[in-house]
């Protein structure tokens, strides 16, 4: 049976904003879902809260609400689009729990809409652990001992059963949150209150500990038909007890036996049956014990997941699209194949390659947090890197990272205390690989290493291969590296400047020699059916194939005194087309500061390149992205973003070494003889402005070897990137900016300080997101920050600015084309200048801010971007005192905030940038300043529920994760939005806590009389009481944590404060302070950090008492 | 030890030979993932040289209970690389050893990739294994033009039983086997659907195959061409009407040719653990292990005889069914090892047959 012809139109719900556990994989998948019901001519309704997705680009729905994920807004949407039918399944657990809610409360039934993809019942039985446990139980198949608890009482009894270490792990969180692996009583009783307090159902599971086994998953999908098929199996390298999300994971499964991976598939397709999700993708974990082969489930995730998105990235197969087709009804055989086009999606997909997943985690950012890996997850991004050997993706994947290491070997080469070693292997952390890595040389055993790591042998094997590798390329010189060493180097992934280092050489020399001995890379296409049948998609990765050696080139070589012709096949594919064509480089991993909205810049920068009629050619290794689905660009190349791996694809598409392309007998025209034409060419350049601060740092090295960079041309990079010579700039242009200066050393600073005078703001140069920046207020203070930062910034000179306190910091971003500059958005920060740009509230339009500083602040952009030369997108940010609008910096790229101007203006502003780097004029595009079509707020969310025991409190240093967008008719209605939606509900009533620094009495009368106005009650601590009295307010007086009790913190406790705003009051009241917000935090109470954000509430508050209303993007201005 | 793969068309691939020598055979490749021993057991693969398509090869060993037969049968393992460290608690032994002692010959290093591609545009073909102790490539090219094509190559002599023996006595039905080249997991199914089992050597004269004590006649697997068996196919021919019969691979073929049909060499066959099915019966998918080079023509079989499963890729015939008789059989492999258990019911629908026809 065909699809289903009564859906007309469907609601996609969004995942939100970015946060561990849940990150941009989710927009790749709602992305796919998108475009797989618009195939079908049926209307398709977006909500979600995050603005910088793709997704929420305006021409991927019909209707696309950015609104807070709440019953509310979901109640609201569906009155104004009676959507037939509600997708919950493609937007991560936010998108399941939300519909899950919607049916409980009775919404979707008083509604007429149902659910597509996957059933309240079967979500149920899946979600929930006890009915699953119950399931598993009913079909044979094997779980954990243990159960659920809903107390202490009840969770010590299950400690009987269970014995330490015990697993446990809340009810209905994301990636684990509040879980844990407890050794002995206490940490078991902390535990498990965390957990029974973070459990929408106040519900924990208590199992018996599995720790070391192996650890599996599969993705599935099963169509009405009852079709099931296993698309992806994964291994994860890291044994049972580190959550998979923060595992190094291989595809497909490598060490197992076809009747061991046959048993865990029938089960996987019990399990989905069972369970029943209907249609769609489902990832199922088992474990797995080696002696035994004994099989364990884990659990279930009823909905296209993380892992999900990695399997389609490493298999081809877009299981996102799939599971939306078969949710309209059609079946697997009905499908056709995205990759070979000619082959149906009813299969398994087959790999010819392995695939090796890392996570990427930012614990730099949050020192105080518990950096041991565990049961709950703690990663921030991946990376994905694709290898004909596992040694080989390994070592592509360590590389894209982008933490500084060329392969294994690593960054931390020397930098380890082999000493701890043990330590380091029983007690896993986010560098427990270069920790095996490094036992290994250092002598250890394989069996010693699994003996300690449980890491299954044979990957520890492979690991020493690289180990015994690294030896021998240490005994040559470059010039002597042998072909036959080099080669089997290259395929085992070592990369040409870890190389240089083994052979003290240079990079060059090292691709010199390579050259010289004719080994170059070949490019294999993933195509879903290890070569059985011809692909049309360019989805490409690099490898090492069999040298052509010196002695051939090309198609036919003729035997030295011979007339035999005999044919050598060429190693490469998918040649290179004659059409023009332009290089993006992509963002890399997710981290802190550099997120899935550049991979949001990058693609509308892929489509404008379309749409300019010239070929889009996308580099990137991040397989949570829509940037990497193979269908967003021409051609996708999934590598390292590093100078090699860049550069290879640049000489390919240029045609470079075109010979190594004769005798392509890849489907564009099968085996032929003689040589070809050079294939490639036409290459306009490569774009560096879209990826973040990735690309921008390989603008340099790829410049100097000769590429074209299509856009801002380096020396405009670099006069904005270094600040001695933006500072010269800013002088030339006489545009503002705070004193500052340079130092290397203790003393150098003082003095520098001396001059600037305290408060100072000190950081090491060329870091994104605020990495290692501090505010320090004397010399105590700098001489410890000197100590700690210079060992971060590998002694690259520390910047010392004047900090301007209390100043109001500005957004802007433009695009100048060399004549013109547009202003798409200037942006208004809530916080003040001191909170890092990404992680502040802000406005467009900037209100508040005088129209006189908005114009001086444009014009000083103009004056900029003109003046620097920029071609395309640049960010700036200003702090304004006193009425003076001093420039902070300027990123000469696409910025964090262009998405959500896009989303505020209607403009694709990355895909006006890439039209610019194509030569088409603003006017010829005919874009203007961009104008908002509403009031706009960007929201941010924190990962410090994740990170128990981490203070809260905000900096120059970047924390947040992910945003949130909130549009209005008042700045309080969109402000109200942005913090619903970044899960801040703000209390209608009750008492507020207040406790402010001297600073920010001044203004402290203002706002506490707001909040008695809107009818809250007050309570404060000493100094900041007595303010309140001095101007006749009533105020309850309370303890400081070390004053007496009861204190704050017991009121917190007690449910006698709903809200607090505490500003900080700086060192002395350090520790008082932290431990009240980090006592808010856990009870969820809303806790602002300064005075502008409180203020703004108060206006939020007066619209969340009203009604509020929901709009669609489309509808707007 | 540098080596080449060379093909009988000229073309040639480079690689090493980690066991020091070559050794020659049809390439064919297979997509499995995993299962590289149950492979190179299978008898089907007799003669032939088999490029496993996933680059990682030999990473648990060698166990037992994973032997098809015997010995090992393809006459070449070709692959991207070769563990030599085995990894399995119950492991006995590794890949590159158990091969040497078999005398099999390994090419590894190989662009694995780059030769299933060839060989799916340009079709299987005969090759060597050259290493350089062979000699001149040129002495390598002369010798591959001469090898000759496996169609019109009869090899279930070989792989074949010598003298009949019995399995499960006592088991609810009676089944005559022939035995072209058996796998020992179709001999596991059979005996765990309870069937008492009689195995003959393939040359066995339709008069014993059935005999009036069999309740039902199962054809194996195997090796070849089946073009090139008359004389199994005339015996097999013989029995059509006597008795309910169940044929698999081979024996689906020599059924298909008994009924009048007539057979066709595929370009590059099936073979992997992922092959789409279509039931036409219930309408629903199998994911199935395959492994054929050959196939029946649709368009030569008679009237009574209907196509139940067809390959979901290409459309071939992957099930036939007698209108009239009780005669079924199936081109892949439901018994599957390597692969998916998705076809497992084949084996009970044998016995539901022998159930209402006995
Ligand atoms: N009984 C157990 N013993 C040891 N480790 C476990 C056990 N149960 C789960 N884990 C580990 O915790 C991780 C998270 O558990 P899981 O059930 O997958 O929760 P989530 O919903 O967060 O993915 C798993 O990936 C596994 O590594
Ligand atoms: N001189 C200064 N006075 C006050 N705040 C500053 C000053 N310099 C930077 N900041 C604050 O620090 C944040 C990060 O600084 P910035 O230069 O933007 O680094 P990044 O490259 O991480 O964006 C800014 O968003 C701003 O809030
Ligand atoms: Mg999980
Ligand atoms: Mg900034």
């Amino acid at each position: 049976m065909p699809k289903r012809t009564d859906l007309k139109s469907v609601l996609v719900l969004g995942s939100g904003p970015i946060q561990i556990g849940q990150a941009c994989e989710f927009d790749y998948s709602g992305t796919q879902a998108l475009k797989a019901l618009r195939e079908e001519g049926i209307r398709t309704i977006l909500l979600n809260s995050n603005p910088a997705s793709i997704m929420t680009d305006p021409g991927r729905a019909d209707a696309t609400y950015i609104e807070p994920l709440t019953l509310g807004v979901l109640e609201k949407v569906l009155e104004a689009e009676r959507p037939d039918a509600i997708l919950p399944t493609v937007g991560g657990q936010t998108a399941l729990n939300l519909a899950m809610e919607a049916h409980e409360s009775g919404l979707l039934q008083r509604t007429g809409v149902t659910l597509i993809g996957a059933q309240p019942e079967a979500i149920k039985r899946g979600e929930d652990r006890q009915l699953f446990k119950a399931l598993m139980d009913d079909l044979g198949l094997e779980t954990c001992r243990g159960g659920f608890a809903h107390n202490m009482g009840e969770a010590r009894d299950l400690l009987k059963l269970t014995g330490f270490p015990s697993i446990i792990r809340p009810s209905f969180t994301l990636g684990g949150s509040g879980g844990g692996i407890a050794y002995n009583v206490e940490e078991f009783e902390t535990i498990v209150a965390r957990g029974l307090d973070l459990s929408p159902t106040k519900q924990v599971l208590i199992e018996e500990s599995i720790l070391g086994w192996k650890e599996f998953e599969l993705e599935v999908v099963r169509d009405l038909d009852d079709n099931v098929e296993v698309i992806c199996s994964i291994e994860n390298l890291d044994p049972m007890g580190i959550h998979t999300g923060d595992s190094i994971t291989v595809a497909p499964i490598l060490t197992l036996t076809d009747p061991e991976y046959q048993r865990m598939r029938d089960a996987a397709m019990a399990v989905i049956r069972a369970v029943g999700v209907e249609t769609g993708g489902s990832n199922i974990q088992f474990a797995l014990e080696p002696e035994t082969s004994r099989i364990i489930v884990i659990e279930m995730n009823p909905r296209v997941s993380r892992s999900s998105a990695l399997a389609s990235k490493a298999t081809g197969f877009p299981i996102a699209w799939v599971a939306t087709k078969l949710a309209l009804g059609y079946r697997l055989w009905e499908l056709p194949n995205a990759i070979t086009r000619m082959t149906k999606a009813a299969f398994e997909p087959v790999l010819d390659y392995v695939v090796v997943k890392i996570p990427r985690f930012t614990f730099e950012k949050f020192p105080q947090a518990d950096k041991v890996l565990g049961t709950q997850m703690k990663s921030v991004g991946e990376v994905m890197a694709l290898g004909r050997s596992f040694q080989e993706a390994l070592q592509k994947a360590v590389r894209s990272l982008e933490e500084g290491h060329k392969g294994l070997s690593g960054a931390l080469e020397g930098k380890l205390d082999l000493g701890r070693l043990k330590e380091h292997l029983i007690i896993p952390g986010a560098q427990r690989l270069f920790w095996v890595y490094h036992g290994l040389k250092a002598g250890h055993s394989v069996e010693e290493l699994h003996r300690l790591t449980k890491i299954t042998p044979w990957f520890l094997h492979e690991i020493e291969e690289i180990v015994v590798l690294e030896g021998r390329l240490r005994s040559f010189p470059v010039d002597r590296l042998p072909v036959d060493l080099l080669e089997k180097a290259k395929r085992a992934g070592f990369a040409d400047d870890q190389i240089a280092v083994f052979c003290s050489g240079t990079e060059a020399e090292v691709a010199a020699r390579r050259d010289a001995l004719g080994l170059h890379p070949a490019y294999k296409r993933v195509d879903t059916c290890a070569g059985e049948f011809k692909a049309e998609t360019p989805y490409l990765y690099g490898t090492w194939e069999t040298a052509a050696g010196a002695e051939v080139h090309g198609a036919s070589l003729r035997l030295k005194g011979s007339a035999q012709e005999v044919r050598y096949v060429e190693t490469s594919e998918a040649p290179p087309t004659d059409r023009p064509k332009a290089i993006v480089l992509g963002s890399g991993p997710n981290r802190i500061g550099q997120g899935v909205e550049f991979d949001c810049c990058c693609v509308q920068a892929v489509e404008a390149i379309r749409a300019s009629g010239v070929e889009a050619i996308l580099i990137n290794c991040n397989p949570e992205t829509v940037s990497t689905d193979f269908d967003t660009s021409d051609r996708l190349y999934f590598e390292p973003l590093t100078y090699e791996h860049v550069k290879a694809v640049v000489d390919r598409e240029a045609g470079a070494g075109a010979e190594a392309y004769h005798a392509e007998h890849g489907p564009e025209g099968g085996a032929q003889e003689g040589p070809r034409k050079a294939a490639g060419g036409h290459l306009l350049g490569v774009f560096a402005q879209f990826g973040g601060q990735t690309p921008l740092k390989l603008a340099g090295p790829l410049h100097a070897a000769g590429v074209k960079l299509l856009g801002t041309p380096l020396s405009a990079i670099l006069d904005a990137e270094d600040r001695e010579r933006f500072g010269q700039v800013l002088k030339r242009l006489d545009i503002p900016a705070p004193q500052w200066g340079m130092a290397t050393s203790f003393t150098e600073a003082l003095e520098v300080a001396k001059r600037l005078d305290y408060p100072v703001m000190v950081r090491p140069s060329f870091v994104l997101g605020g990495r290692a920046m501090a505010v320090v207020f004397d010399d105590a203070g700098l001489e410890k920050y000197m100590r700690e930062a210079v060992a971060v910034s590998n002694d690259q000179p520390v910047l010392l600015d004047r900090f301007l306190e209390g100043a109001q910091e500005l957004d802007i971003d433009v695009v100048c084309d060399g004549e013109q500059v547009v202003i798409a958005g200037l942006l208004a920060h809530i916080e003040e200048a001191g909170i890092h740009s990404g992680d502040s509230y802000a406005v467009i339009p900037a209100l508040g801010v005088p129209e006189g500083i908005l114009e001086m602040v444009k014009e000083y952009a103009r004056r900029l971007a003109l003046d620097l030369g920029v071609l395309g997108l640049m960010n700036l940010q200003f702090a304004v005192k006193d009425g003076i609008a001093y420039c902070l910096e300027a990123n000469p790229r696409a910025s964090r905030t262009v998405p959500f101007v896009s989303k505020a203006t209607g403009v694709d502003w990355a895909g006006v940038a890439a039209r610019v780097g194509l030569g088409q004029s603003l006017r010829q595009q005919g874009v203007t300043d961009g104008v908002p079509r509403a009031v706009s707020v960007k929201g941010v969310v924190f990962p410090f529920a994740k990170f128990p025991g981490v203070d809260p409190v905000l900096g120059p240093e970047m924390k947040s994760t992910g945003e949130v967008m909130g549009i209005g008719e008042t700045f309080g209605e969109a402000y109200a939005k942005s913090l619903l939606a970044a899960g801040i509900p703000l209390p209608l009533s009750g008492t507020v806590f207040l406790t402010v620094n001297d600073a920010d009495k001044v203004r402290l009368p203002e706002l506490a009389h707001k909040l008695v106005a809107l009818g809250f009650g007050l309570c404060a601590t000493e100094g900041t009481a007595r303010t309140l009295e001095s101007v006749g307010l009533k105020v309850r007086k309370i303890f400081k944590v070390n004053e007496g009790r009861p204190n704050a913190v017991d009121l917190l406790k007690n449910g006698e404060v709903q809200w607090v705003i505490n500003t900080p009051l700086g060192r002395a009241a350090f520790f008082d302070e932290s431990s009240i917000r980090k006592e808010a935090l856990r009870l969820k109470i809303p806790c602002l950090t300064n005075l502008s954000a409180a203020l703004a509430a108060c206006e939020a508050v007066e619209t969340l008492r009203g009604e509020m209303t929901v709009r669609a993007i489309q509808s707007l201005g | 030890m540098r080596a080449h793969l060379i093909l009988k068309d000229g073309t040639i691939f480079r690689g090493r030979a980690p066991l020091g020598f070559g050794g020659g055979g049809e390439a064919v490749f297979t997509t499995a993932m995993v299962g590289y021993q149950e492979i190179l057991t299978d008898p089907s693969f007799a003669g032939q040289m088999v490029c496993m398509t996933f680059p990682e090869q030999g990473i648990y060993g060698i166990h037992a209970d994973l032997n098809e037969s015997g010995r090992p049968w393809a006459t070449g393992l070709l692959c991207r690389r070769l563990s030599f460290v085995p990894d399995h608690t119950r492991s006995e032994g590794d890949l590159a050893g158990w091969l040497k002692r078999h005398r099999i010959p390994v090419l590894s290093e190989l662009d694995t990739r780059a030769l299933t591609q060839y060989l799916r545009d340009q079709g299987s073909q005969p090759s060597l294994i050259w290493t350089e102790a062979d000699g001149s490539l040129e002495a390598g090219v002369a010798q591959a033009k001469a090898l000759p094509d496996m169609t019109g190559q009869a090899l279930c002599a070989e792989v074949s039983c010598r003298d009949r023996y019995e399995l499960n006595p006592g088991g609810a039905f009676r089944v005559a086997v022939l035995d072209g080249g058996i796998k020992q997991s179709i001999l596991r199914q059979l005996v765990a659907a309870g069937l008492h089992l009689e195995v003959f050597p393939w040359d066995t004269p339709a008069t014993e195959l059935a005999h009036k004590r069999f309740h039902g006649l199962f054809l194996s697997n195997g090796p070849g061409d089946p073009a090139a068996l008359p004389g199994m196919q005339a015996e097999v021919g013989a029995c059509i009407g006597q008795l309910p019969i169940f044929g698999i691979c081979l024996g689906h073929q020599l059924l298909g040719q008994a009924f009048g049909g007539r057979t066709f060499k595929l370009k590059f066959g099936h073979r992997g653990a992922n092959q789409p099915v279509h039931d036409l019966m219930t309408g629903r998918i199998e994911i199935t292990a395959q492994n054929h080079g050959f196939a029946v023509d649709e368009a030569s079989l008679p009237a009574e005889i209907e196509v139940t499963h067809r390959h979901l890729s290409d459309g071939t015939i992957e099930g036939l069914r007698h209108t009239k008789l009780p005669i079924f059989s199936l081109q892949h492999h439901p018994e599957a090892s390597p692969g998916p258990h998705d076809a497992h019911p084949a084996f009970q629908r044998f016995v539901e047959l022998m159930k209402k026809h006995n």
